[in-house]
């Protein structure tokens, strides 16, 4: 059982790392990965989402969609609906207990709403049909995954920005060819375990 | 087969209010007391988020007015109007002198300055300035390829009978965003409550200037010495006016041998 979760874990984290080999949520991770401090803040909000949501979603898969066999064509919206609900209410719940995390995640907490990343991890985690426990272990890896990569990413960019880049590959271009590197060096990972 | 509408629109329907009813409950259960100075400094900023202020929107600038005491005068968009009234609300006096800028373009050529080559090729001034800096054989010269009009928010920049690019003084907000767009750097803020200016940046010589362009300043300090408050000073062969002494008498624009000092309605 526990080994169980920890293949999980690590399969989330490294073998199929979300941005990096599924390339879920490549927006912000192109976006939000100037900084490594803004970088890790995304990293930890999208953690905190993903965890809750994969949570959130079993419930309503087991409990609504499957017994009322409404699985097939009401599962992005529900989903869609539960993600949405839930970020707005960890926006308050967080705005009201800590004012400094609230600062700290600012803006990136209402983005995440619209991450294909978590929506992603709801419909995985249904198709790997998972229990609760396997759920949030998912949700947790798959957050931290995305934390790991966001955060090299952001580094390297840091590193980028001081250094000689030709003339028509700056900004976007050499992030995007930073972006597919290392994501053929995560690809070293896979075979690590068999998903 | 009318039953799985039922059931999905009952369960699609339950979900939402389940959460309509946690959301709203929670707003109220977890509703953080915001400064109400904050909500009405909101509301009388333009909304615009242009971010001319130095803040991302209006909603973080008015938060930075009331917790870090930011200066209540950043809004070029609003002017003088919005500072008074955000003064009324934090109780701060705002400077008397802060007036409105307007931007303005400082050219005249178009078709009165020549040409140094024909420019056949993207209708874009930074293109064009690539090249030999530009078709104008003046380098301060509008190119008239409507870069600052694609980029108005508001509208406010056409293109006047001489192909140069124009300012309407009502729809511009102040917002700057085509004096950072200008290649050239001939768009400059100016008062709004002026209307003489000296519509040209060229800092040639009159021997240079005269062959090119009929409307260029060409230093010659009749305006200097006509102006009764000496409002204007000519250095590095173009004219300045000093808009804190400048009564807009027109003497100059009237002594002005190439009218390069001008009214902004013509």
């Amino acid at each position: 059982m526990l080994k169980d979760l920890l293949l999980i874990f690590i399969g989330a984290v490294l073998v199929n790392n979300f941005v990096l080999s599924r390339f879920l949520g490549v927006c912000p991770f192109l976006g939000v990965s100037k900084k490594v401090h803004v970088a890790f803040s995304m990293g930890i909000a999208t953690t905190f989402v993903m965890t809750l949501s994969a949570a959130a979603t079993w419930l309503i898969q087991t409990f609504i969609l499957d017994p009322f066999g409404l699985g097939r064509f009401l599962q992005y919206v529900s989903f869609v609906l539960v993600i949405a609900s839930l970020v707005q209410m960890i926006e308050l719940f967080i705005k009201k207990t800590s004012k400094d995390l609230y600062h700290s995640l600012g803006i990136f907490l209402p983005l995440i709403t619209t991450n294909c990343a978590i929506l992603g991890l709801a419909l995985l985690s249904v198709n790997k049909t998972y229990n609760l426990a396997q759920s949030l272990v998912f949700g947790l890896g798959a957050g931290i995954g995305f934390t790991l990569a966001i955060v090299i990413m952001a580094g390297i960019r840091e590193e980028i920005d001081s250094a000689d880049i030709p003339e028509g590959l700056k900004g976007a271009g050499i992030t995007l060819l930073t972006a597919g590197i290392l994501s053929i060096a995560f690809l070293g990972f896979s075979g690590l375990i068999s998903m | 087969m009318n039953q799985i509408y039922l059931v999905s629109i009952s369960a699609m329907g339950g979900i939402g209010i389940f959460f309509g009813v946690l959301l709203a409950y929670s707003s109220k259960k977890f509703a953080v007391e915001k400064d109400e100075r904050i909500e009405k400094i909101e509301e009388i900023l333009p909304g615009a988020n242009c971010g001319a202020c130095g803040h991302p929107g209006c909603t973080s600038y008015s938060e930075a007015i009331v917790n870090q005491a930011e200066s209540i005068q950043l809004c070029t968009v609003g002017g003088a109007k919005t500072a008074t009234k955000i003064g009324d609300i934090m109780g701060v006096l705002i400077d008397e002198s802060l007036i409105t800028k307007v931007a303005c373009v400082k050219c005249q050529g178009g078709f009165n300055c020549l040409d140094s080559f024909e420019y056949k090729g993207v209708e874009d001034c930074h293109t064009a300035s690539l090249m030999y800096r530009g078709q104008k054989s003046c380098k301060y010269g509008c190119l008239g390829l409507k870069s600052c009009m694609k980029i108005c928010p508001f509208n406010a920049i056409t293109m006047n009978q001489f192909g140069v690019a124009q300012i309407d003084i009502d729809r511009c907000n102040g917002c700057e965003l085509c004096i950072r767009e200008c290649p050239k750097g001939i768009i400059e803020m100016v008062p709004n409550d002026k209307s003489v200016h000296v519509i040209c940046k060229n800092k040639e010589t009159a021997k240079t200037v005269k062959p090119k362009c009929k409307v260029g300043c060409i230093g010659c300090k009749l305006c200097e010495r006509v102006c009764e408050q000496k409002a204007i000073e000519v250095k590095d062969n173009l004219a300045k006016i000093n808009y804190n002494l400048c009564t807009g008498c027109n003497a100059c624009v009237i002594k002005c041998p190439v009218k390069a000092i001008n009214t902004k309605t013509e």
